[in-house]
């Protein structure tokens, strides 16, 4: 008996509706947000995050119409991401009914964000996004480095001290992203998300690269992190968030089922 | 019509308090408010919190809300939820020592881990089980260990053990809801918590205390 360990399905937002395909057997409209999160909410997903992936500006705004619409009829907690830059972003969010707002390229350009953002709300509110990239340059020891922009963009921190740098600046939790790792469905990056989960006192979601039920056991016995997030595995049906969770809870993991 | 009043003082996001209570008790008149008069005038009250208990502290002060918490808090039931169990405490831990409502006798405790304990992350976040102390209304048709959310650093502890009405374990065993009277309060988030929570919060808008 004790806490459970988190199953989050993440879900694409482009200007309201979500992409990258949902393939439930009896949805409706596999583009609506509300009906993609109350199918995983049915399904025992502990939280969602919303990740607004709009890139124009005039599209932003449908995002806070999909936190209230969500948040009226899913009773489980929401964390919304992408594109945000102010306080004042992030109030919007909550307003709207998001629990937590995940942070990341802003951070990186401004970590003072961090700070101000966890004494206006609370670091409960805070997630900040870890996107990091095995980086090994001539006659230096390798490491992990952040990246920004989808992984284009290098940044030279590095992604253990930036964590720690990240949860003294307030963040109440990290969601750790290894971008070597992403979309491969070759599993997480472990020994990164180990290193991160070790450094830091704050919960560690880990994300990027799961292709298996087993990746998900792996990335808390062996990444040590309290929280596993992925796309495309519940997306295309190849799983459902039930049978992550009795995956993990065979191997000995505490889950809520 | 019965009306249940949900206490704004800025601390916190009370929309997902409100749409669940519509959610559960659609023929209820739930409002969002800060007025007194409004509170007063409420069949139920629920009081829900999130952030510091110093700016809690301060934030109740600075909306004249202190006398409209007693006097719901004295007789018409009253759910506190999360910052609104802590702050109805003597006094809090947290920023060396924070004077809080003390209308519940004892205080309020700052998890804390040795350097065994690196995998008890703070705050403990996430689904934990709450074992039922007590038969209570409120615990209606929730099975017993059912898993409840919760986002904290700081649990209560009453002197009088009588009240608890819940039980959580982690890294101690610590007390996850009081019930005394017209008053229930959670340390975790019955909004959050999916069918449970829901059903904890219908419990609420029907109870009729003795």
């Amino acid at each position: 008996m004790g806490l459970a360990k988190r199953v989050i399905p993440c879900l694409d937002v482009d200007g309201g509706r979500v992409v990258k395909g949902i393939n439930f057997v009896d949805i409706v409209d596999a583009g609506d947000p509300v009906e993609a999160a109350r199918r995983y909410g049915d399904a025992g997903a502990d939280e969602l995050t919303f990740l607004d992936i709009t890139a124009s500006v005039d599209n932003r705004d449908t995002i806070y119409h999909v936190v209230e619409k969500v948040a009226s009829e899913v009773f489980i907690p929401l964390t919304v991401g992408g594109g945000v830059r102010a306080v004042s972003d992030i109030r919007k969010l909550l307003n709207a009914g998001a629990d937590k707002v995940s942070i990341n390229t802003a951070a990186v350009h401004n970590p003072a964000l961090v700070k101000e953002a966890a004494d206006h709300v609370g670091s409960q509110c805070i997630v900040v996004a870890i996107d990091a990239k095995g980086v090994h340059r001539e006659g230096e020891t390798p490491r992990w480095e952040i990246f920004t922009h989808g992984g284009r963009k290098e940044t030279g921190l590095d992604a253990i001290e930036w964590a720690i740098k990240m949860t003294e600046l307030g963040a109440g939790e990290l969601l750790v992203t290894s971008m070597d790792r992403d979309g491969t469905k070759s599993g997480f990056n472990l020994p990164l998300t180990r290193a991160i989960a070790d450094a830091v006192s704050v919960p560690v979601i880990a994300s990027g690269g799961v292709g298996t039920l087993e990746h998900l056991v792996e990335g808390v016995e062996q990444g040590g992190a309290n929280a596993v997030l992925a796309a495309s595995i519940f997306h295309f049906g190849e799983y459902t968030v039930s049978q992550a969770k009795q995956a993990m809870r065979d191997a000995g993991i505490e889950v809520r089922l | 019509m019965t009306t249940i009043a949900i206490v704004d003082y800025g601390m916190g996001n009370l929309r997902s308090v409100a749409k669940a209570l519509e959610h559960v008790a659609p023929r209820a008149r739930i409002t969002v408010t800060s007025s007194a008069t409004d509170i007063a005038a409420a069949d139920r009250v629920v009081f829900p919190g999130q952030g510091a208990a110093r700016d809690c502290m301060a934030s109740l002060r600075s909306h004249n809300l202190i006398e409209s918490i007693a006097g719901a808090f004295k007789n018409k039931p009253f759910l506190g939820i999360c910052m609104g169990l802590q702050v109805l405490f003597e006094l809090s831990d947290e920023n060396d020592g924070v004077p809080c409502l003390g209308y519940v006798e004892g205080s309020v405790m700052r998890f804390e881990r040795s350097a065994g304990e690196r995998e008890f992350k703070i705050p403990h976040m996430g689904w934990n089980q709450v074992g039922q102390s007590v038969d209570h209304k409120l615990w209606n048709k929730i099975e017993d260990n059912s898993h409840f959310y919760f986002v904290h650093s700081f649990y209560v502890e009453p002197e009088d053990k009588e009240i608890v009405s819940g039980t959580t374990s982690y890294l101690v065993d610590f007390c996850s809801a009081i019930a005394s009277h017209n008053i229930f309060a959670t340390q975790f988030h019955p909004e959050k918590s999916a069918e449970s929570g829901l059903q904890l919060l219908k419990n609420f808008s029907e109870w009729q205390p003795v």
